[in-house]
Protein backbone atom coordinates (compact mmCIF):
# COMPACT_ATOMS: atom_id res chain seq x y z
CA UNK A 1 0.00 0.00 0.00
CA UNK A 2 2.68 2.48 1.05
CA UNK A 3 4.67 1.29 -1.95
CA UNK A 4 1.74 2.15 -4.24
CA UNK A 5 1.38 5.62 -2.75
CA UNK A 6 5.04 6.52 -2.96
CA UNK A 7 5.30 5.45 -6.62
CA UNK A 8 4.31 8.09 -9.20
CA UNK A 9 0.54 7.90 -9.70
CA UNK A 10 -0.94 6.96 -13.10
CA UNK A 11 -2.75 9.57 -15.20
CA UNK A 12 -6.24 8.12 -14.75
CA UNK A 13 -6.00 8.30 -10.94
CA UNK A 14 -4.65 11.85 -11.03
CA UNK A 15 -7.12 12.96 -13.70
CA UNK A 16 -10.13 11.56 -11.84
CA UNK A 17 -9.05 13.19 -8.56
CA UNK A 18 -8.52 16.55 -10.23
CA UNK A 19 -11.88 16.24 -11.99
CA UNK A 20 -13.53 15.63 -8.62
CA UNK A 21 -12.22 18.97 -7.34
CA UNK A 22 -14.81 20.63 -9.60
CA UNK A 23 -17.86 19.17 -7.77
CA UNK A 24 -16.05 19.31 -4.41
CA UNK A 25 -15.70 23.10 -4.58
CA UNK A 26 -19.23 23.51 -5.95
CA UNK A 27 -20.73 21.38 -3.19
CA UNK A 28 -18.68 22.93 -0.41
CA UNK A 29 -19.73 26.47 -1.20
CA UNK A 30 -20.66 27.13 -4.84
CA UNK A 31 -17.07 27.93 -5.75
CA UNK A 32 -15.71 27.64 -9.27
CA UNK A 33 -12.39 25.89 -9.71
CA UNK A 34 -9.71 28.40 -10.68
CA UNK A 35 -6.24 29.26 -9.52
CA UNK A 36 -4.80 32.13 -11.55
CA UNK A 37 -7.33 34.53 -9.99
CA UNK A 38 -5.20 34.27 -6.85
CA UNK A 39 -2.51 36.29 -8.56
CA UNK A 40 -5.09 39.02 -9.07
CA UNK A 41 -6.26 38.80 -5.45
CA UNK A 42 -2.66 39.17 -4.28
CA UNK A 43 -2.32 42.31 -6.44
CA UNK A 44 -5.61 43.63 -5.08
CA UNK A 45 -4.52 42.95 -1.51
CA UNK A 46 -0.96 44.25 -1.76
CA UNK A 47 -0.61 46.73 -4.64
CA UNK A 48 -4.03 47.92 -5.84
CA UNK A 49 -2.45 51.28 -6.87
CA UNK A 50 -5.90 52.72 -7.69
CA UNK A 51 -6.11 50.50 -10.76
CA UNK A 52 -9.83 49.73 -11.28
CA UNK A 53 -9.02 46.08 -12.07
CA UNK A 54 -7.57 45.67 -8.58
CA UNK A 55 -9.90 47.82 -6.50
CA UNK A 56 -12.45 45.31 -5.34
CA UNK A 57 -13.09 43.56 -2.07
CA UNK A 58 -10.55 40.75 -2.41
CA UNK A 59 -11.49 39.45 1.04
CA UNK A 60 -14.67 38.04 -0.51
CA UNK A 61 -12.41 35.79 -2.58
CA UNK A 62 -10.28 34.69 0.34
CA UNK A 63 -11.47 31.09 -0.09
CA UNK A 64 -9.29 31.04 -3.21
CA UNK A 65 -6.22 32.00 -1.20
CA UNK A 66 -6.96 29.24 1.33
CA UNK A 67 -7.28 26.84 -1.60
CA UNK A 68 -3.88 27.79 -2.99
CA UNK A 69 -2.41 27.67 0.51
CA UNK A 70 -3.61 24.07 0.65
CA UNK A 71 -1.83 23.33 -2.62
CA UNK A 72 1.39 24.66 -1.13
CA UNK A 73 1.03 22.54 2.02
CA UNK A 74 0.06 19.50 -0.09
CA UNK A 75 3.25 19.96 -2.10
CA UNK A 76 5.26 20.14 1.09
CA UNK A 77 3.67 17.06 2.67
CA UNK A 78 4.01 14.87 -0.40
CA UNK A 79 7.64 15.84 -0.88
CA UNK A 80 8.36 15.13 2.80
CA UNK A 81 6.39 11.96 3.40
CA UNK A 82 5.14 10.48 0.13
CA UNK A 83 8.10 10.96 -2.15
CA UNK A 84 9.77 8.30 -4.20
CA UNK A 85 13.53 8.47 -4.01
CA UNK A 86 14.02 7.51 -7.63
CA UNK A 87 14.89 10.13 -10.25
CA UNK A 88 12.21 11.31 -12.66
CA UNK A 89 11.74 9.11 -15.72
CA UNK A 90 12.38 11.22 -18.79
CA UNK A 91 11.65 10.26 -22.39
CA UNK A 92 14.97 9.29 -24.04
CA UNK A 93 14.54 11.82 -26.87
CA UNK A 94 13.93 14.62 -24.38
CA UNK A 95 16.85 13.50 -22.20
CA UNK A 96 19.11 13.56 -25.27
CA UNK A 97 17.89 16.98 -26.34
CA UNK A 98 18.29 18.43 -22.85
CA UNK A 99 21.76 16.93 -22.51
CA UNK A 100 22.80 18.91 -25.58
CA UNK A 101 21.95 22.08 -23.60
CA UNK A 102 23.82 20.83 -20.55
CA UNK A 103 20.69 19.86 -18.62
CA UNK A 104 21.56 16.46 -17.19
CA UNK A 105 20.23 16.52 -13.63
CA UNK A 106 16.84 14.75 -13.51
CA UNK A 107 16.81 14.28 -9.75
CA UNK A 108 13.98 16.74 -9.05
CA UNK A 109 10.60 17.57 -10.56
CA UNK A 110 12.09 20.92 -11.51
CA UNK A 111 15.48 20.91 -13.27
CA UNK A 112 17.82 22.52 -10.73
CA UNK A 113 20.24 23.46 -13.50
CA UNK A 114 17.63 25.84 -14.93
CA UNK A 115 15.63 26.98 -11.91
CA UNK A 116 17.71 28.17 -8.98
CA UNK A 117 18.70 31.43 -7.35
CA UNK A 118 22.14 31.13 -8.99
CA UNK A 119 20.71 30.78 -12.48
CA UNK A 120 19.01 34.16 -12.05
CA UNK A 121 22.45 35.58 -12.83
CA UNK A 122 22.53 33.89 -16.24
CA UNK A 123 20.69 35.08 -19.35
CA UNK A 124 18.99 31.70 -19.69
CA UNK A 125 17.81 31.60 -16.08
CA UNK A 126 16.67 35.21 -16.13
CA UNK A 127 14.58 34.72 -19.28
CA UNK A 128 13.09 31.46 -18.05
CA UNK A 129 12.30 32.44 -14.45
CA UNK A 130 11.43 36.13 -14.78
CA UNK A 131 10.22 36.10 -18.40
CA UNK A 132 8.36 32.81 -18.09
CA UNK A 133 6.70 33.80 -14.82
CA UNK A 134 5.67 37.16 -16.25
CA UNK A 135 4.05 35.51 -19.29
CA UNK A 136 2.16 33.11 -17.02
CA UNK A 137 0.82 35.96 -14.88
CA UNK A 138 0.03 38.33 -17.74
CA UNK A 139 -1.31 35.67 -20.10
CA UNK A 140 -3.63 33.92 -17.66
CA UNK A 141 -5.28 37.16 -16.61
CA UNK A 142 -5.54 38.42 -20.21
CA UNK A 143 -7.12 35.09 -21.16
CA UNK A 144 -9.35 35.19 -18.06
CA UNK A 145 -8.11 31.91 -16.61
CA UNK A 146 -5.54 29.17 -16.70
CA UNK A 147 -5.54 25.43 -17.11
CA UNK A 148 -7.86 24.98 -14.13
CA UNK A 149 -10.31 27.82 -14.82
CA UNK A 150 -10.56 27.38 -18.58
CA UNK A 151 -9.35 23.90 -19.52
CA UNK A 152 -10.95 22.02 -16.62
CA UNK A 153 -13.75 24.17 -15.12
CA UNK A 154 -14.66 25.93 -18.38
CA UNK A 155 -14.68 22.79 -20.52
CA UNK A 156 -16.56 20.87 -17.81
CA UNK A 157 -19.27 23.53 -18.07
CA UNK A 158 -19.13 23.30 -21.90
CA UNK A 159 -18.06 26.91 -22.41
CA UNK A 160 -16.80 27.45 -25.95
CA UNK A 161 -14.67 30.52 -25.05
CA UNK A 162 -12.79 28.20 -22.70
CA UNK A 163 -12.19 25.82 -25.57
CA UNK A 164 -10.73 28.70 -27.60
CA UNK A 165 -8.49 29.61 -24.67
CA UNK A 166 -7.39 26.01 -24.12
CA UNK A 167 -6.51 25.57 -27.80
CA UNK A 168 -4.49 28.79 -27.66
CA UNK A 169 -2.66 27.59 -24.52
CA UNK A 170 -1.66 24.46 -26.41
CA UNK A 171 -0.67 26.32 -29.61
CA UNK A 172 1.46 28.73 -27.56
CA UNK A 173 3.07 25.84 -25.70
CA UNK A 174 3.84 23.92 -28.88
CA UNK A 175 5.41 26.97 -30.53
CA UNK A 176 7.49 27.81 -27.47
CA UNK A 177 8.67 24.28 -26.63
CA UNK A 178 9.57 23.29 -30.18
CA UNK A 179 10.69 26.49 -31.90
CA UNK A 180 11.71 29.13 -29.33
CA UNK A 181 12.77 27.32 -26.15
CA UNK A 182 15.65 25.50 -27.92
CA UNK A 183 17.23 28.91 -28.60
CA UNK A 184 16.73 30.03 -25.00
CA UNK A 185 18.20 26.78 -23.68
CA UNK A 186 21.24 27.19 -25.94
CA UNK A 187 22.11 30.56 -24.40
CA UNK B 1 -31.95 27.44 6.83
CA UNK B 2 -32.68 31.08 6.22
CA UNK B 3 -32.59 32.03 2.59
CA UNK B 4 -31.68 35.66 2.17
CA UNK B 5 -32.52 37.44 -1.04
CA UNK B 6 -29.80 40.09 -0.69
CA UNK B 7 -27.38 38.82 -3.25
CA UNK B 8 -24.76 41.48 -3.87
CA UNK B 9 -24.58 44.07 -1.17
CA UNK B 10 -22.20 46.19 -3.21
CA UNK B 11 -22.99 46.00 -6.94
CA UNK B 12 -19.98 48.09 -7.97
CA UNK B 13 -17.62 45.77 -6.18
CA UNK B 14 -19.25 42.76 -7.79
CA UNK B 15 -18.95 44.39 -11.19
CA UNK B 16 -15.19 44.86 -10.84
CA UNK B 17 -14.54 41.46 -9.32
CA UNK B 18 -16.45 39.70 -12.04
CA UNK B 19 -14.07 40.97 -14.73
CA UNK B 20 -12.54 37.75 -15.97
CA UNK B 21 -12.63 36.28 -12.49
CA UNK B 22 -13.33 32.62 -12.08
CA UNK B 23 -14.97 32.90 -8.73
CA UNK B 24 -17.63 35.51 -8.28
CA UNK B 25 -20.25 33.30 -6.76
CA UNK B 26 -20.80 35.16 -3.58
CA UNK B 27 -22.14 33.25 -0.65
CA UNK B 28 -25.37 34.59 0.72
CA UNK B 29 -24.62 33.06 4.06
CA UNK B 30 -22.18 34.58 6.47
CA UNK B 31 -19.72 32.04 7.75
CA UNK B 32 -16.89 32.53 10.21
CA UNK B 33 -13.55 32.92 8.44
CA UNK B 34 -12.33 29.49 9.51
CA UNK B 35 -14.96 27.87 7.30
CA UNK B 36 -12.42 28.60 4.57
CA UNK B 37 -10.32 25.74 5.89
CA UNK B 38 -12.53 23.37 3.90
CA UNK B 39 -11.05 24.89 0.76
CA UNK B 40 -7.59 24.51 2.22
CA UNK B 41 -8.31 20.81 2.66
CA UNK B 42 -9.36 20.45 -0.99
CA UNK B 43 -6.26 22.37 -2.04
CA UNK B 44 -4.12 20.05 0.05
CA UNK B 45 -5.43 16.99 -1.79
CA UNK B 46 -4.87 18.81 -5.07
CA UNK B 47 -1.27 19.63 -4.10
CA UNK B 48 -0.56 15.98 -3.25
CA UNK B 49 -1.98 14.84 -6.62
CA UNK B 50 0.11 17.48 -8.40
CA UNK B 51 3.30 16.11 -6.90
CA UNK B 52 2.48 12.41 -6.93
CA UNK B 53 1.36 12.37 -10.58
CA UNK B 54 4.35 14.57 -11.52
CA UNK B 55 2.02 17.17 -13.02
CA UNK B 56 4.28 19.85 -11.57
CA UNK B 57 7.28 18.32 -13.32
CA UNK B 58 8.92 20.56 -15.88
CA UNK B 59 9.91 17.40 -17.75
CA UNK B 60 6.31 16.13 -18.08
CA UNK B 61 5.25 19.47 -19.57
CA UNK B 62 8.12 19.42 -22.07
CA UNK B 63 7.13 15.88 -23.09
CA UNK B 64 3.53 17.00 -23.51
CA UNK B 65 4.45 19.81 -25.90
CA UNK B 66 6.80 17.51 -27.83
CA UNK B 67 4.17 14.73 -28.07
CA UNK B 68 6.57 12.37 -26.31
CA UNK B 69 4.19 11.31 -23.58
CA UNK B 70 0.48 10.72 -23.18
CA UNK B 71 0.59 11.39 -19.43
CA UNK B 72 -0.55 15.04 -19.29
CA UNK B 73 -3.18 14.53 -22.00
CA UNK B 74 -4.53 11.62 -19.97
CA UNK B 75 -4.62 13.68 -16.78
CA UNK B 76 -6.34 16.73 -18.30
CA UNK B 77 -8.67 14.60 -20.45
CA UNK B 78 -9.82 12.47 -17.52
CA UNK B 79 -10.25 15.56 -15.34
CA UNK B 80 -12.47 17.22 -17.96
CA UNK B 81 -14.62 14.10 -18.40
CA UNK B 82 -15.07 13.64 -14.63
CA UNK B 83 -15.68 17.39 -14.18
CA UNK B 84 -18.20 17.52 -17.03
CA UNK B 85 -20.17 14.54 -15.73
CA UNK B 86 -20.22 16.14 -12.26
CA UNK B 87 -21.44 19.50 -13.58
CA UNK B 88 -24.08 17.74 -15.67
CA UNK B 89 -25.35 15.80 -12.64
CA UNK B 90 -25.35 18.89 -10.41
CA UNK B 91 -27.39 20.80 -12.99
CA UNK B 92 -29.74 17.93 -13.75
CA UNK B 93 -30.61 17.16 -10.14
CA UNK B 94 -30.30 20.80 -9.00
CA UNK B 95 -27.93 19.69 -6.26
CA UNK B 96 -27.39 22.25 -3.50
CA UNK B 97 -24.26 23.00 -1.50
CA UNK B 98 -23.70 21.40 1.91
CA UNK B 99 -25.08 24.64 3.39
CA UNK B 100 -28.24 24.39 1.29
CA UNK B 101 -27.35 27.14 -1.16
CA UNK B 102 -28.10 26.92 -4.84
CA UNK B 103 -25.18 26.07 -7.11
CA UNK B 104 -24.90 28.60 -9.92
CA UNK B 105 -23.00 28.76 -13.20
CA UNK B 106 -22.11 31.79 -15.26
CA UNK B 107 -21.44 31.64 -18.97
CA UNK B 108 -18.08 32.90 -20.11
CA UNK B 109 -18.08 35.65 -22.70
CA UNK B 110 -15.72 35.45 -25.62
CA UNK B 111 -13.14 38.17 -26.08
CA UNK B 112 -9.88 38.40 -28.00
CA UNK B 113 -7.98 38.14 -24.74
CA UNK B 114 -8.66 34.43 -24.75
CA UNK B 115 -6.61 34.22 -27.95
CA UNK B 116 -3.79 36.70 -27.23
CA UNK B 117 -3.60 35.95 -23.53
CA UNK B 118 -3.99 32.25 -24.20
CA UNK B 119 -1.00 32.24 -26.53
CA UNK B 120 1.07 34.25 -24.03
CA UNK B 121 0.20 31.87 -21.22
CA UNK B 122 1.06 28.95 -23.52
CA UNK B 123 4.53 30.46 -24.04
CA UNK B 124 4.98 30.90 -20.30
CA UNK B 125 3.67 27.42 -19.56
CA UNK B 126 6.22 25.80 -21.86
CA UNK B 127 9.08 27.91 -20.42
CA UNK B 128 8.33 27.49 -16.71
CA UNK B 129 6.78 24.03 -17.11
CA UNK B 130 4.05 25.15 -14.75
CA UNK B 131 0.69 26.82 -14.65
CA UNK B 132 -0.20 28.93 -11.60
CA UNK B 133 -1.33 25.97 -9.44
CA UNK B 134 1.80 23.87 -9.96
CA UNK B 135 3.97 26.91 -9.23
CA UNK B 136 2.64 26.95 -5.66
CA UNK B 137 3.04 23.18 -5.35
CA UNK B 138 6.62 23.39 -6.64
CA UNK B 139 7.38 26.00 -4.01
CA UNK B 140 5.80 23.71 -1.42
CA UNK B 141 8.06 20.82 -2.36
CA UNK B 142 10.98 22.99 -1.36
CA UNK B 143 12.19 24.52 -4.63
CA UNK B 144 12.47 27.95 -3.04
CA UNK B 145 13.70 29.67 -6.21
CA UNK B 146 10.20 29.22 -7.67
CA UNK B 147 9.17 32.09 -5.39
CA UNK B 148 10.91 34.34 -7.93
CA UNK B 149 8.77 32.88 -10.73
CA UNK B 150 5.62 33.43 -8.65
CA UNK B 151 6.60 37.04 -7.89
CA UNK B 152 7.19 37.59 -11.58
CA UNK B 153 3.77 36.09 -12.36
CA UNK B 154 2.19 38.49 -9.84
CA UNK B 155 4.05 41.32 -11.58
CA UNK B 156 2.68 40.05 -14.90
CA UNK B 157 -0.87 40.08 -13.58
CA UNK B 158 -0.37 43.57 -12.16
CA UNK B 159 1.00 44.81 -15.49
CA UNK B 160 -2.03 43.36 -17.25
CA UNK B 161 -4.31 45.22 -14.84
CA UNK B 162 -2.35 48.42 -15.47
CA UNK B 163 -2.53 48.12 -19.27
CA UNK B 164 -5.98 46.54 -19.44
CA UNK B 165 -7.81 49.50 -20.96
CA UNK B 166 -5.24 49.83 -23.74
CA UNK B 167 -5.21 46.15 -24.74
CA UNK B 168 -7.46 44.68 -27.44
CA UNK B 169 -10.27 42.60 -25.97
Amino acid sequence: MIETITQPWPWYVAGALIGLIVPALLLLGNKHFGISSNLRHICAACFPSNIPFFTYDWKKESWNLFFVGGILIGGFLSAQYLGSSEPIQVHPDLAKELASYGVTDFSGLVPVQLFSFESLFTAKGLIMMIGGGFLVGFGTRYAGGCTSGHAIMGLSNLQWPSLVATICFMIGGFIMANFILPYILSL
Amino acid sequence: MENKTVIHSNPVDFEVRSLDAMCINESELKHPWWYNFKYLAVGLVFGVVFVKAEIISWFRIQEMFRLQSFHMYGVIGTAVVVGAISVYLIKKFKVKTIHGEEITFTDKKFNKGQIYGGLMFGFGWAITGACPGPLFAQLGTGVLSISVVILSAIAGTWTYGYLREKLPH
